[in-house]
């Protein structure tokens, strides 16, 4: 069986963020940059496949040179190979003209199993994987955290409003990794290693037109600063007072 | 027509979900900001029955597809019609709530039809016809504003951000029905099972009040305490990730940047140290309370009240003096 992984390379999710001087993006100053934590359930899950059935994985990243880095880290996990279609103004696509270039590749990749993440800790469209589907018009579950595999029959759950839905599915079909499918195991030190050798194919990612442009970029309201009233049980009286009559939430 | 405002909304057991309220309300301000009409969308063999209260929050149509396949929440099936619904009337935005359904749909709709959306809204203007959104980037720690490229815009609306307003009794939403036939290979997907969380428990993103347990609790068994508090209170429980990885807590209650985005009015932070990325789940909410025993724990840097205290004290004094106090 062959699966694809579809990965991002977004900012660590310890990055404070700071506005670059344009207005309307992220200041790349000192940021380090990770493999979207999302991607990583979705990475582990096509790892245990593989162990279980011996299937390929492959991982495809759409980002610039740099995202070599997430690359490896999937492949330090255990993928076998890489796809990165290479556009260093990646940052300035949004999800739209993603799914249609990554579209356009798994089309050639014809795998029978993709795991995307649920969403990309930069952008937070949580739209890639969906969007995918519908143009290579096949089934595909948002969000899971379970998944298992019969045959070509896959079972798997998500969380929904007030309770937990079972779907099936029949492959070739796309699922969006969310946390609780798995535990992403941590790359060995053999796995580093051997992740150096895998190969990773590199091509121009086509171009396609954004559905949206960020006119500006704001950081959230400040808050007030922190406010200490009190210490242990003697202060509760004074905090529903404060609640009640000044916050005005109770 | 080209200045309508199309909008999706769910229900349950008859009634329009809260978020779909929300969202009716934002698109009939829309609406009346663009010199058009808000045209609710209900999906499903309960719409029919739903749809004429969506003129209560201020939709003056209402579009019904009532096929029972809709029901199992095939996803592509939905999208099919959601996707001949913006065929038929042509709006200048479509709107979505950011439900685990909605934000499904949405670019599963938008994909088909070539469309920009923007996901999980927390503002919307409408300016000279033109429609930009403001939302959410890097888990809440900073905000974009976009425009669209394409025709209709299409957002999805983040839950508990808009309000919904008091529903305007008695008005009823003129119902129409949309007939779109429905293939069986368009529910190649479909919900064969669902599972309900525990009384019907509100969920997270929707809660007014939360209520979250951080790793100072010591063991999943001293929740107990916080769901007194949280019953007193008319609050759900949310956890921190290190109590959700410990296996405590479930991970539908894990408030932060790979949890949930919250925004309740009232924010417990019991025994969470406030981390960058709890903080990014919760920053937005209107009072946030903190009881930590470490003066120099990070929540206290958000906190509206903080109470240097030990949990285990404070949290049942707190819920005795609730009690008493109401
Ligand atoms: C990729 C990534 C994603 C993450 N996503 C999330 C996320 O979505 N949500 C999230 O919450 N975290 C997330 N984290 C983890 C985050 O960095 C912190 O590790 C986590 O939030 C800590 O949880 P905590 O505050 O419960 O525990 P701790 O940091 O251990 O804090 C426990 C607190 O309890 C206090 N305490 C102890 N005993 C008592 C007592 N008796 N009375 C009062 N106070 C007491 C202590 O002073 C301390 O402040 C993420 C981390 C990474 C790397
Ligand atoms: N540039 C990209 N290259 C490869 N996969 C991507 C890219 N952007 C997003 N994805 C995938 O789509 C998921 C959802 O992203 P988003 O819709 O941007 O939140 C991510 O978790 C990835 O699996």
């Amino acid at each position: 069986m062959k699966i694809v992984v579809c990965i991002k390379q977004v900012p660590d999710t310890e990055t404070k963020v700071k506005i670059a001087a344009d207005g309307k993006s992220l200041d790349p100053a000192g940021v380090d940059y990770v493999l979207n934590p999302y991607d990583e359930y979705a990475v582990e899950e096509a790892i245990k496949l593989k162990e279980a059935n011996g299937s390929e994985v492959t991982i495809l990243c759409l980002g610039t040179e740099a995202a070599t880095k997430a690359i490896r880290t999937g492949l330090a996990m255990g993928a076998d190979n890489a796809v990165l279609l290479k556009d260093e103004n990646a940052a300035g696509r949004d999800w739209l003209s993603v799914a249609k270039t990554l579209a356009e590749e798994l089309k050639a990749l014809q795998p029978d199993l993709i795991f995307f993440g649920k969403q990309a800790m930069d952008d937070d469209s949580a739209a890639v994987g969906t969007a995918v589907a519908q143009i290579l018009g096949l089934p595909s579950v948002a969000n899971i955290t379970s998944f298992a595999l019969e045959g070509a029959t896959a079972t798997v759950q998500r969380e929904v409003e007030g309770g937990i839905e079972t779907l099936t599915a029949t492959l070739p079909a796309i699922f969006t990794a969310h946390k609780g499918l798995n535990e992403p195991r941590y790359p060995s030190l053999k796995g580093i290693m051997s992740a150096k050798k895998k190969p990773v194919e590199e091509k121009a990612a086509a171009v396609c037109e954004n559905g949206t442009e960020v006119v500006s970029m704001a950081l959230p309201p400040e808050r007030p600063p922190g406010k200490v009233i009190g210490e242990g049980v003697e202060a509760v009286e004074k905090l529903i007072d404060l609640l009640k009559n000044e916050a005005k939430v109770l | 027509m080209a200045n309508d405002v199309l909008i999706f909304a769910e229900y349950k057991d008859g009634q329009i979900k809260r978020s779909s309220c929300e969202a009716i309300r934002e698109g009939a301000n829309a609406a009346q900001r663009l010199g058009g009409n808000a045209i609710a969308l209900l999906l499903g063999s309960g719409a029919q029955a739903a749809a004429p209260a969506t003129g209560e929050y201020g939709a003056q149509t209402a579009l019904v597809a009532g096929d029972a396949k809709l029901d199992t929440f095939a996803l592509e099936a939905l999208s099919k019609v959601a996707s001949a619904a913006i065929e038929k009337t042509q709006p200048a935005l479509v709107l979505f709530p950011a439900t685990t359904l909605g934000k499904e749909l949405a670019p599963h709709v938008c994909a088909a039809r070539g469309l920009g959306m923007a996901t999980d809204c927390t503002g919307l203007a409408v300016e000279g016809g033109v429609v930009q959104a403001t939302r959410p980037v890097y888990a809440g720690k900073a905000f974009v504003t976009v425009k669209f490229n394409t025709s209709p815009a299409v957002a999805t609306l983040r839950p508990n951000v808009f309000p919904a307003g008091e529903p305007e009794s008695g008005k009823a939403a003129s119902v129409e029905t949309l007939e779109v036939a429905l293939e069986d290979t368009d529910a190649r997907c479909t919900v064969t099972n669902l599972e309900a969380a525990g009384d019907a428990k509100q969920d997270l993103t929707e809660a007014n009040r939360i209520v979250s347990g951080g790793r100072g609790l010591k063991g999943p068994e001293h929740f107990e305490m916080l769901e007194k508090l949280a019953d007193e209170l008319g609050a759900v429980v949310g956890a921190s990730r290190a109590v959700v990885d410990a296996g405590w807590r479930p991970h539908a209650e894990q408030v932060g940047q790979t949890g949930k985005t919250v925004s309740p009015s009232l924010y417990f932070a019991c025994a969470i140290s406030g981390a960058i990325q709890h903080l990014a789940g919760m920053r937005s909410s209107k009072c946030i309370v903190a009881i930590n025993k470490d003066p120099d724990a990070p929540i206290f840097k958000v906190a509206d009240y903080g109470i240097v205290g030990d949990v285990f004290e404070v949290v049942p004094a707190l819920t005795e003096a609730l009690q008493n106090s109401s």
